[in-house]
């Protein structure tokens, strides 16, 4: 008999985050295929009233504990091994985020169980589960089936639609225990805010967004130029803000913002998927870059295989030109 | 201080990737190897600790391709071991190779006790699991992922950084010895001189170590089904033609979505 | 013909066997003249110009110039060495001894030029791309080329392209011309393909000299697996690296760069120059084929044949000509130098190019295309001006 589809839900600042509810939308369409429940992991401290969005699970599994408060992931992988051993769930699907990171390769250890990491999607195929995975910066996919349950999914944002996974039903909620231990080896001490000060990025209607093919700081003008031309900010990705060109703040992707402007302008961005996490939603989304396999294209709408250091200005022009 | 640093090598993406005719590798021979990034942000991570703590640092870096001149470039940054362990299988997959060389860690003389182990948070070929969370389970020691620096190293804790969403970072303090998975140095990777790389190869040595009996086989209860290049589900739409051209075009679509 | 002098001695100069040398020697006889630092294009910015280099050696105080960083601002335009009246080896051999210790010394490698060292180590080229992508151009040359990898039978011209003219799209034009006119020249030649790496004179010039030393032993290494007669270079650095330095290891081709090599062929050019090119051309001296080894009239021979174009002089030519700012590493520090506040030398050149009402900058040296199309877009005057390789405008000229 086939263990229920477990989600683990993720929280940020005391709400729910998007992931969870894409990993939701995704547990639903595989427990309905399996013919399994679908269950629902809230792990936290006195956040029983988050159980109440999770209506898209057939059972809300709540664990309270002090220590299932802050984000500390060997706590949160023992709370929910714990769990899996008392319950044997057939599958688990864990986000795979910055918060989360290392929750779903511990539980599996744990568990004994293969942890599939890097998870895009998954699917029904010959009554278990086929996940679909990207590696190499996005530019090769595995297609993958865990021998046996239980089996464990570190999944990656955009899997499916936020809104599919959310529900006005109110699931049952069960309230579990879990014993962690007293002292914690890994304590959160603070939270460190961005710095103030800064466009706020996900209010801007239009992005022009550049990374390494940008190539230097001083390229950057061309970037601001265009931005300012369209009433919009500039932002990067990962490698631009680690070289300093850009402060954290204008970091888009996993360890920055999450942004859905009207127009997404990436200007030299390979599209690895810690980026697109990161701006995927966003309305209309140009890629400019010189790869023409570039990661980038396959989510972008409009792609130019060109030089972003050559078509910036030209398109800069263009667009004053119009706008008189 | 007693440092260690975990160092992979995986394929370089700059060259091409090809699927091998099996369908479940990569093409070996258009491959080439580099180290992994986040991997040599844990170097210089822990060579800036040792710069401000003092100490030792140990380079373990996993047999493959050219990964001599990874260690001698570590040496020639200011790493005092190298160890190059052999017997661990690399490729898709890290789980079977963490356990490893968590025990390799174990058996080798002098690698352990130290105070902190450091490698990169997660690596572009990790399918089952990442390398960090895995040896401090093995160990028994706590862990922690997206390090991005290192606040303090004391006596019997260290304070460290750790990313979050929205440009939120999260101070959190930890037990010694403890596991540390770098996202980013505090710094970029230093450059050092070829010469100095040059002048390691001559006084530095690689010491072999042979991991012991795997304790996992790699991708251990996954059926790899096959490896491809993702569909482009949904591809752009592209645009051609000269700079000025296509600015002409983008004005035009921009202007059809009420942008200008 | 210019200033070019002997080649480099069989074994390695060292600032601690400097004197030991005849070059090394005639650094001491310096007069402080100060004439170095007064040419040197960025001598305002330079706190150790060599005037002052030379009295800090001879004061037993060269350890403070190499915690300086001021060296970086060196483009290895040998402008110093050609006006030094004791013919003393600046560029040549004096600065880069020196540009070693002061970057052994950085605290930190600025990011660009980190990147370009390390993408030179590791695929051969600054860019960071592929070895395997390097004669990609090939396919759209328009004309046959061998790849001797492929086909390794002997033959008489090696043609080493240069990374510039084999990765940047610019670049690429111009090898697609360069191969046109060798073509029409029924010349016998071949390149490595993907086997070719970069030279290594800029990493050398910067003070990278394991970097250097690296790639000149590779290169070697590669020459001897195959046979050939002569080595023409489209690049003007590389071109250096041969004739000075790679003798020391054992380096006796002969070698041309294509400017002075089309133009010792000019006489069986000019009938194929039919297309009239109505430009008013500028020529741009490149530092090393111009200051360093005198081929000055040699470019403009070539221009001069093309029907059509009216030569015109900048201001400084030839032995005055103002470097584009690419050597000695520059090429990849303009970001540093403009947080420095220093003002591009691609720039004060083209302004100079432009006073001459020129429709055309010609140029010679493959850094130069995309420094000074990129020096007129920040001025704004790449409406009036357009800058073409010498062999551009001669395959221009050949009816297609």
């Amino acid at each position: 008999m086939a263990g229920s589809v477990w989600v683990v839900a993720e929280q940020w600042q005391g709400r729910l985050t998007d992931i969870t509810f894409e990993a939701l939308a995704l547990g639903r369409e595989v427990a309905d295929g399996l013919g399994v429940p679908l269950e629902a992991l809230l792990l936290g401290f006195q956040c029983s009233s988050l159980a109440g969005e999770l209506g898209c699970a057939d059972k809300v599994l709540y664990a309270e504990h002090p220590g299932l408060k802050d984000p500390v992931p060997e706590l949160h992988a023992q709370a929910l091994t714990v769990l899996a051993r008392e319950r044997r769930p057939g599958n688990i699907i864990v986000p795979l985020t910055n918060t989360t990171m290392g929750v779903g390769t511990l539980l599996a250890k744990r568990l004994a169980a293969p942890g599939v990491n890097f998870t895009v999607d998954l699917r029904v195929s010959h009554g278990a589960l086929e996940a679909r995975c990207l590696l190499y910066g996005g530019k090769i996919q595995a297609l993958v089936r865990p021998q046996g349950e239980p089996a464990v999914f570190g999944l990656w944002p955009g899997a499916r639609s936020a809104d599919a996974g959310r529900s006005v039903r109110t699931a049952a909620v069960e309230q579990v225990a879990v014993t962690l231990p007293e002292d914690s080896r890994v304590q959160l001490k603070r939270y460190i805010e961005p710095e103030a000060g800064e466009v706020d990025l996900t209010r801007q209607e239009v992005l022009v967004a550049v990374g390494r093919g940008i190539q230097s700081k001083d390229n950057l003008e061309l970037a601001e130029e265009l931005a300012a031309a369209l009433g919009g900010a500039v932002c990067g990705s990962r490698p631009v803000v680690d070289q300093g060109w850009l402060p954290l703040a204008r970091q888009i992707g996993k360890s920055g913002l999450t942004v859905k402007p009207k127009l997404y302008l990436a200007a030299g961005i390979s599209g690895a998927p810690e980026h697109v996490e990161g701006m995927k939603d966003s309305a209309l989304i140009v890629a400019v870059n010189t790869d023409p396999h570039a990661p980038i294209f396959n989510i972008a709408h409009y792609g130019v295989v060109a030089d972003a250091l050559e078509l910036l200005p030209a398109l800069t022009e263009a667009v004053r030109a119009r706008k008189g | 201080m007693n440092l260690v640093v975990l160092m992979r090598m995986v394929p370089d993406v700059v060259e091409e990737l090809e699927i091998a005719p099996d369908g479940k590798s990569l093409d070996r021979d258009l491959l080439r190897m580099i180290p992994s990034e986040s991997d040599d942000h844990a170097l210089e991570e822990a060579l800036l600790l040792k710069e401000r703590y003092g100490g030792r640092v140990t380079v373990l870096a996993l047999s493959a391709p050219e990964v001599a001149d990874l260690l001698y470039t570590a040496a020639a940054k200011g790493a005092d071991r190298l160890i190059e362990l052999r017997g661990v299988q690399t490729g898709l997959g890290v789980r079977a190779a963490a356990l490893a060389c968590a025990d390799a860690m174990t058996s080798l003389a002098g690698v352990l006790p130290a105070d902190l182990i450091l490698t990169g948070a997660q690596a572009i070929e990790d399918l089952d699991g990442l390398a960090a969370p895995l040896l401090a389970d093995r160990l028994g020691w706590p862990y922690l992922g997206v390090v991005t620096k290192v606040n303090e190293l004391a006596d019997r804790t260290v304070t460290v950084v750790k990313e979050f969403p929205g440009g939120f970072r999260g101070e959190f303090q930890m037990t010694l010895p403890a596991v540390l998975g770098i996202q980013a140095a505090e710094r970029p990777p230093r450059y050092v001189p070829v010469a100095k790389v040059r002048a390691a190869m001559k006084a530095a040595k690689i010491e072999v170590g042979q991991a012991p009996e795997p304790i996992a086989a790699p991708l251990a209860g996954i059926d790899l089904v096959e490896l491809c290049k993702p569909e482009a589900a949904g591809r752009a739409e592209m645009l051609e033609g000269a700079p000025e051209e296509v600015a002409g075009k983008l004005c035009e679509l921009l202007a059809a979505h009420g942008l200008l | 013909m210019g200033i070019s002098g002997a080649a480099a001695p069989a074994c390695e100069l060292t600032l601690e066997n400097l004197f030991e040398f005849p070059q090394g020697r005639r650094v001491l006889s310096c007069i402080q003249c100060g004439l170095c630092a007064g040419t040197c294009p960025y001598g305002d910015v330079m706190d150790y110009p060599p005037r002052r280099i030379i009295a800090m050696l001879r004061a037993g105080l060269l350890e403070k110039v190499f915690q300086s960083d001021g060296l970086l601002a060196c483009v290895a335009c040998y402008a110093c060495m050609a006006k030094c009246p004791r013919d003393i080896r600046l560029t040549e051999v004096l600065l880069p001894l020196v540009k070693e210790q002061v970057f052994l010394n950085l605290p930190e490698t600025p990011a660009e030029l980190h990147r370009a060292l390390e993408n030179t180590l590791r695929y051969g080229n600054p860019f960071g791309e592929s070895a395997r992508k390097r004669a990609a151009w090939v396919k759209t040359a328009g004309v046959p080329i061998r790849i001797l990898p492929e086909d390794p039978r002997p033959v008489d011209v090696l043609w080493f392209v240069e990374c510039q003219n084999s990765y940047h799209p610019r670049g690429q034009d111009v090898s697609r011309a360069t191969a046109r006119l060798f073509h029409a020249l029924g010349m016998d030649f071949a390149i490595l393909g993907n086997e070719e790496k970069c030279a290594g004179e800029c990493a050398r010039l910067l003070g990278e000299t394991g970097l250097f030393d690296t790639l000149m032993d590779y290169n070697m290494a590669v020459f001897a697996k195959y046979r050939f007669n002569r080595i023409v270079t489209s690049g003007a650095h590389a071109y250096d690296a041969f004739v000075y330095q790679y003798p020391e290891r054992g380096f006796r081709y002969i070698v041309e760069q294509t400017t002075p090599f089309l133009a010792r062929h000019v006489d069986r050019l000019r009938p194929l120059l039919t297309r009239k090119l109505p430009y008013a051309v500028t020529y741009h001296d490149s530092c090393c084929l111009g200051r360093h080894n005198g081929f000055y009239e040699e470019p403009r021979s070539l221009l001069r044949a093309i029907p059509g174009v009216r030569l015109l002089e900048m201001t400084h030519n030839r032995i005055n000509s103002i470097c584009c700012g690419g050597g000695g590493g520059g090429m990849w520090l303009d970001t540093y130098y403009k947080a420095k506040g220093y003002e591009r030398l691609s720039e004060r050149r083209v302004k100079e190019a432009a006073a001459t009402g020129a429709d055309v900058l010609a140029i010679s040296c493959p850094y130069e295309i995309s420094r000074f199309e990129d020096a007129l877009k920040v001025l704004g005057y790449e409406r009036r001006m357009l800058v073409r390789d010498v062999t551009e405008l001669l395959a221009e000229s050949m009816e297609a």
